[in-house]
């Protein structure tokens, strides 16, 4: 890519528009084949997909565009310092109230709210969001593989249907199950309480959590396969070190 | 011998009484996913959805792509409905990149989401009408759904996979003449739809067969954790569009449709009502829509956010559809997860169908609003 910057001259239409061909059948290994092409991609509409079909057809090259583009690049981190908002700030002390250092705030976002748990605390936790906050609903349970942390960290998204207060509010109630190099889904210390007692919406959510990354749910009445194939043999499949081949 | 094999795989004793039956993958009845049917004489007692015949796994692969090539294989779960499945991602990687979308942008992909919503629900429609083995509920929608897929067509240049949403706008602003063509075909398309109430929903024939049957009351609803037109079908008003709006839907003109009832008719009739309320919402955006302006911000090449986590959802044709984004300075995305409104509707099949006659099962089963693809991902 840097090579790419270098020769950038100003120079000749025939130089311009022929230059992205030969970028592009030198990078095509590396996995962008478009980042080349894309800073001298003249038009307005182009595409990071359609760049290179569109660029043979508008090869018209317009160079005040150029150095436009990479003002208007923002690298910036998206952490807001305004003040939190009231409501959910509300809710997450609320909880921070009844357990005290048991619970930890991860984030206050407009309309979302995050908490890390324990997973010995997580069902008490999850009875308390149930029955004092009225969120009634899973709208997902979403595992995450950290191979560097040694965890999996399972993420239950919680809404409410019945209270019209909260029916923005996404509630994301964390917990972390201890990760081991060898999987043996099941039969290895990767194990969490189920919350299917609790929200009875989670069953599904769980089941594919279990064979995508191994998680195994105490009390869950049924842990059998849902979309892998029952005799699937390999590691869980989300997790990092199931790689894809080729890539 | 038989304990060793995994579950499902196993020989199982007959039972003098019960029967098991399996519906599906290839059956024309079920989609690409399999019903596990134990009935009694003509009555259900257990039903076992087995899904997964269709898993992609889209989650893995976008952990390998970035941002902008994760664009065209995410939309594969509902190539009907692609603009939708791409919302909730572009929402997400906007609030990790930090981008602001275009005023016009905004209602682009209003217009270009309730078009497709459109075509998505024409095609359900279709084929709910077949499996009542009404073939003229078949053919019309059908028909009928060729005229926004030609809208679609003119704005992104594909009948189906549109790849039209990007990360900070849209793909290419609309060709010039559209707003008069698409006010043209959509009041037709509103004409036609309203007169499927005379030879659809108001048959006595269709409601003979889907009154009454599969019924879903208000508290199992909620509980089960259902969405779209499962959960407004028995009585819960809450469609993100006007609870959580995005984008512009909060200046736009709409309703919600409810229906108390909580049976099969119910949730058939609730798609083809928000039909109607997507041409009003179009010809709404089509009218406060600014008439020039861009429509996409620039990108640069493999763009990074921070170290941050969003989840984001939007009411797609089937209910809810969220995305859990993950972010760790890269420029491809630490996790995706997608939340789909099939996946989660899917745990009312064992109980909407345990007690019904089989016969009724095509009934219920489609009046969920199911798409086995999305729901396996």
């Amino acid at each position: 890519m840097s090579s790419a910057d270098t020769t950038e001259t100003k120079d000749t239409k025939k130089k311009r528009t022929r230059k992205p061909r030969t970028t592009k059948s030198k990078t095509k290994k590396s996995e962008e084949t478009t980042t080349p092409t894309e800073t001298i991609a003249p038009t307005a509409t182009t595409t990071e997909i359609a760049a290179p079909t569109e660029q043979e057809i508008v090869p018209a090259p317009v160079e005040e565009i150029v150095p436009e583009t990479e003002e208007k690049v923002e690298t910036e981190d998206v952490v807001p310092q305004v003040d939190l908002p009231k409501f959910e700030k509300s809710l997450a002390d609320k909880i921070t109230q009844k357990f005290g250092s048991k619970v930890e705030v991860a984030y206050i976002k407009q309309d979302r709210i995050r908490i890390n748990v324990k997973k010995e605390d997580i069902k008490d936790v999850a009875l308390y969001i149930r029955d004092e906050l009225n969120f009634d609903h899973a709208e997902s349970v979403s595992g995450v593989d950290y191979p560097d942390a040694k965890k999996i960290e399972v993420v239950y998204h919680l809404g409410s249907y019945t209270d019209p207060e909260l029916s923005k509010q996404i509630l994301a109630l964390a917990t972390s199950a201890p990760r081991e190099e060898n999987p043996n889904p099941g039969r290895d210390s990767t194990r969490l309480p189920s919350l299917r007692e609790i929200f009875y919406s989670v069953e599904f959510h769980e089941r594919e959590c279990f064979e995508m990354l191994g998680v195994y749910f105490d009390d869950h009445p049924d842990n059998r396969r849902l979309l892998l194939p029952e005799d699937w043999a390999d590691i869980p499949p989300l997790r990092k070190d199931f790689s894809i081949k080729g890539r | 011998m038989t304990a060793q094999l995994p579950p499902g795989l196993q020989l199982e004793k007959v039972d003098e009484r019960i029967m098991t039956l399996n519906v599906g993958p290839q059956h024309p009845g079920s989609g690409h996913m399999r019903l596990i049917v134990q009935v009694d004489g003509d009555y259900i007692v257990a039903c076992d959805p087995d899904p997964g015949y269709v898993h992609r796994g889209e989650e893995k692969m976008s952990e390998y792509r970035n941002y902008i090539t994760n664009i065209p294989h995410l939309e594969r779960p509902v190539i009907h409905d692609s603009c939708n499945i791409l919302y909730p991602y572009c929402l997400a990687v906007e609030e990790i990149l930090g981008l602001e979308v275009p005023e016009r942008a905004k209602y682009v992909r209003v217009i270009a989401s309730e078009l497709n919503r459109c075509v998505y629900t024409m095609y359900w429609l279709a084929i709910y009408g077949i499996f009542l083995g009404h073939s003229t509920m078949f053919m019309w929608p059908t028909g009928d759904r060729e005229l926004l897929i030609d809208l679609l067509e003119k704005i992104t240049g594909a009948r189906v996979t549109h790849a039209y949403f990007v990360p900070g706008g849209v793909r290419n602003d609309l060709p010039a003449n559209f707003e008069d063509v698409c006010l043209r075909q959509v009041n037709y398309f509103e004409k036609r739809i309203k007169e499927y109430a005379d030879i659809f929903y108001d048959n006595p024939i269709l409601i003979s067969r889907t009154e009454n049957t599969g019924i879903l009351s208000r508290q199992d609803a909620i509980r089960l954790g259902t969405t779209g037109s499962v959960l407004r079908a028995s009585g819960v008003d809450f469609d993100i569009r006007k609870k959580e709006p995005y984008d512009v839907y909060e200046n736009l003109d709409f309703q919600t449709n409810v229906l108390q009832s909580g049976d099969s008719y119910a949730r058939s009739k609730i798609p083809w009502l928000d039909m109607l309320e997507s041409c009003r919402i179009i010809r709404d955006a089509l009218k406060k829509m600014p008439k020039s302006g861009s429509v996409r911000v620039k990108l640069k090449p493999n763009p990074k956010g921070g170290d941050v986590e969003v989840y984001k959802r939007v009411e797609s044709g089937r209910g809810s559809l969220g995305m859990y984004v993950i972010s760790k300075s890269k420029p491809e995305p630490y996790r995706v997860k997608i939340s789909v409104g099939s996946f989660r509707n899917l745990i009312c099949i064992p109980y909407l169908l345990r007690g019904e006659k089989l016969g009724n099962m095509p009934a219920v089963y489609w009046s969920l609003n199911y798409w086995p693809v999305e729901a396996d991902r």
